[in-house]
């Protein structure tokens, strides 16, 4: 497949990932398509560097991974910490920050 | 056509229609099912694009252990699947959508303009994303940056910890 497929494909991807943020309600399904998004940049990534004959994009892809997986698990301790104070995972219900 | 083009095309419609299907889903745990498809089908894409060290960290580290969590927090908090499926209206979801394709369409004028520039893929060799080949820059040009990212999980680490943890009695 040209370059120009895994771009687009990336793009639909990031789309998809953003809607998701904008229109679920579901706390742990929007965190989801912000793993949806990272993974769309990560196809965006490791085709640049196929395009280009290197490896430091693939290297970036690496590290987009470890920060996901740290994002993740600090993400989903927040997710427990707030479901015992508010008993649910409705984000339009979380509103501790305003008075 | 190719074998790697089949396989990679393929892998992009699974991946596009299962990352929709994560946002349509009202149910958490049938969504995080269906990002294990998308991730498996980006691994192929991986592979597809020469990157085996990739492909296997995507299975392993995605796949495996960031989705495993996602179901554990969610079979652990087991949330009630919520009647809306979207936070807004049919108005604004439709207007949200619309956006998003004009989105899309922004995006693909750039990428277009990339295949007026050339868009085909240097030629590379056996050992092109290799483990060795990819371990072998790890460890000397990024070798900051990796003892970095290795910080930044032990901080994860501890904070989810911190985080999660249930207060004790008698403890502020």
């Amino acid at each position: 497949m040209p370059l120009v497929s895994y771009i687009s494909l990336s793009a639909v991807l990031f789309t998809i990932g953003v809607m998701g943020v904008l229109l679920k309600r579901n706390a742990l399904t929007i965190f989801m398509s912000i793993e949806l998004m990272l993974n769309a940049v990560n196809v965006a990534l490791a085709a640049f560097a196929r395009h280009h004959g290197g490896l430091d994009g693939q290297i970036f892809v690496f590290f987009v991974m470890a920060v996901a997986a740290a994002e993740a698990a600090v993400g989903l301790a927040i997710f427990i910490a707030i479901f015992r104070l508010k008993k649910t995972t409705d984000v339009t219900e979380i509103n501790l920050m305003r008075w | 056509m190719s074998l790697d083009t089949i396989l990679a095309s393929v892998a992009s419609m699974t991946a596009i229609c299962s990352a929709l299907m994560v946002i349509w889903q009202r149910n958490a745990v049938i969504s995080a099912l269906f990002l294990v498809l998308n991730l498996g089908s980006v691994a192929i894409l991986f592979l597809t694009l020469g990157g085996e060290f990739l492909a296997a960290v995507q299975v392993i580290v995605y796949a495996g252990a960031i989705m495993v969590l996602f179901l554990f927090v969610i079979m652990l908090l087991n949330p009630a699947p919520l009647k809306e499926r979207f936070a807004s209206g049919p108005v604004v979801t439709g207007l949200t959508f619309a956006l998003g394709v004009l989105f899309v369409a922004s995006l693909m004028r750039g990428v277009m303009s990339l295949a007026g520039a050339g868009g085909a893929m240097a030629s590379v060799g056996e050992r092109y994303g290799s483990t060795r080949s990819v371990g072998e820059l790890l460890f000397t040009a990024y070798l900051y940056p990796f003892e970095l990212a290795g910080v930044l999980l032990l901080v994860a680490m501890v904070g989810a910890v911190v985080l999660a943890r249930r207060q004790a009695p008698g403890e502020d």
